[in-house]
């Protein structure tokens, strides 16, 4: 058995006020893995994504990333290996230029010079976006923004891709081209997400989070072919789509 | 601006889109000798007695020599000049509330002191009006702030700044998006007994940029950002782009200090 990318087990947690957000979360995802956490508003997905990077401290239970547990003791590594795509790029892209931005992590892990700028470039490539590189991010469009924040987060060369509700306002052309970028990267992924066709076509297999428990964990299609399921947890399939005869592009 | 819709609710693009696209000399040169440049020359300009009147003819011909290299349309160097006519203003007013009038032009009675002092404010202001352009027009903002970073100005300064610049546009996006709700539903508060309304939506604009404050730092968090922003490695900028930069600005400087001496020089 292999070490999973990203496990977590019993994870609760309250906000100061005392209301309970997550209840007894537990999962593992494996290396390789493209998973889809999908749960209607205020779910909790949100605050489970800020726990794996240990942004937020559980009340109880735990999270390990590549093995190593998220405790404050080894935050900046666990901060390198979960690479967190946050829902709005104006908040993930803060440099005054595209390089910057990308070199911002890296940098911030010692790496400079020449291993640096080929890091960059790298996670610039695989994106798609290499021609942007000196611009400012607030002159790109929504879609090449978001694919910027998706390289900022490859420069770091993550163990495991979290992305928060990565197609949220991207037009149908912007959704597409960012579905070609991530199914082309080479990388363990959870994807935080209510738009269920994208969860089909990318992820073989979804969590269902409702209420902060996970209530669902299967492939895809099964779940997304459950109407009892959907309903109950408030997901709501795109008028006349059947995942059934839907034929899924990651297998 | 688009044409046609309301000046106060639609404004486009970049709010500091200053920079006119160019390959000019000055535009490539690095921005830490133009910035230094545009400062020499600024004090030389307001070190110099307004009495000197030819040294600013000089000057004048140093800041038209730069902005006609530079390619800048003149048009846009005469939009962006607008800027100062509330300074040309107060300065025509100077002959006239000044000292007791001592000279008479034509019907008026006018105060030499007063027309001095107008004369110092336009020339001096014009001056460094234009050459400020010359400097936004040919440099872009963040080049401008990794020029003054390299000058050594606090990095405390030139990050705040940076973010600045970075969230400009998304702020104003955002204030713009709650005005024409509020305009939506029928209220278009511009009088001081609706100021209830602007100081509401400035209340929560404020709230949403901290709260966006506080997810950037998240962000900044999780690519592990441990309190200081990382360096990069630059180009130095040559000897022969210091040269360049600062040949005018230092000729500037020279006349200053020969004014200096030749208005002491009896006459």
């Amino acid at each position: 058995m292999t070490t999973p990318a990203l496990e977590v087990v019993d994870l609760c947690y309250r906000y100061p006020d005392g209301t309970e957000v997550l209840r007894d979360v537990g999962f593992h995802i494996h290396p390789g893995e493209r998973v889809s956490l999908l749960g209607p508003n205020g779910a909790g997905k949100t605050t489970l994504v800020l726990h794996l990077n240990g942004i937020i401290e559980p009340d109880s239970g735990t999270v390990r990333v590549a093995g190593l547990p998220v405790v404050p003791e080894h935050l900046m590594e666990v901060r390198r290996r979960t690479g967190v795509v946050f829902q709005d790029p104006d908040d993930q892209l803060f440099m005054p230029t595209v390089w910057k931005d990308v070199a911002f992590g890296p940098a911030n892990y010692g790496l400079e010079g020449e291993a640096l700028a080929a890091r960059v470039g790298a996670a610039l490539e695989s994106v798609g976006m290499t021609e942007v590189a000196q611009r400012p991010p607030h002159h790109l469009s929504l879609g090449q923004r978001r694919r910027v924040a998706v390289a900022t987060v490859l420069a770091m060369e993550p163990e495991i891709l979290v992305l928060d509700e990565p197609t949220s306002n991207l037009d149908p052309a912007s959704r597409r081209e960012l579905a070609t970028v991530l199914t082309g990267l080479d990388i363990t992924m959870l994807m935080v997400t209510h738009d269920l066709p994208y969860a089909l076509e990318l992820c073989p297999r979804s969590l269902v989070i409702n209420d902060g428990r996970i209530v669902a964990d299967g492939s895809t299609a099964d779940l997304l072919a459950d109407a009892e399921l959907m309903a109950a947890n408030r997901l709501e399939l795109p008028l006349g789509f059947d995942p059934r005869v839907v034929v899924p592009r990651a297998g | 601006m688009s044409r046609g819709k309301p000046a106060s609710v639609v404004t486009t693009g970049h709010a500091h889109a200053l920079y006119v696209h160019g390959k000019s000399p000055v535009h490539r040169l690095p921005p830490e000798c133009k910035v230094a440049a545009l400062l020499v020359f600024v004090i030389a300009v307001v070190a110099t007695p307004p009495r000197a009147v030819w040294a600013f003819g000089l000057y004048a011909a140093i800041a038209a020599a730069v902005l006609a290299v530079s390619g800048v349309p003149r048009r846009v160097v005469a939009r962006r000049a607008v800027v100062e006519i509330p300074f040309l203003l107060f300065a025509v007013m100077l002959p006239f509330l000044g000292p007791p009038p001592d000279v008479a032009v034509g019907p008026m009675e006018l105060s030499t002191v007063g027309l001095w002092a107008a004369w110092s404010i336009v020339a001096k202001g014009t001056l460094g009006v234009l050459a400020s352009i010359a400097l936004t027009a040919t440099t872009e903002v963040t080049d401008i702030l990794e020029g003054l970073d390299r000058l050594r100005v606090p990095r405390v300064f030139t990050d705040i700044a940076g973010f600045m610049v970075r969230y400009l546009d998304v702020i104003l996006g955002e204030q713009r998006r709650m005005r024409v709700a509020m305009l939506s539903r029928g209220y278009d508060p511009r009088w001081w007994w609706q100021a209830r309304a602007l100081a509401a939506s400035a209340g929560s604009l404020f709230i949403r940029s901290y709260e966006r404050g506080e997810r950037v730092f998240f962000a900044m968090t999780a690519r592990g950002y441990q309190g200081h922003m990382p360096r990069f490695a630059r180009e130095e900028a040559g000897a022969r782009s210091w040269v360049l930069a600062l040949a005018l600005p230092t000729l500037a400087a020279a006349v200053a200090l020969a004014t200096a001496t030749w208005l002491e020089t009896p006459r």
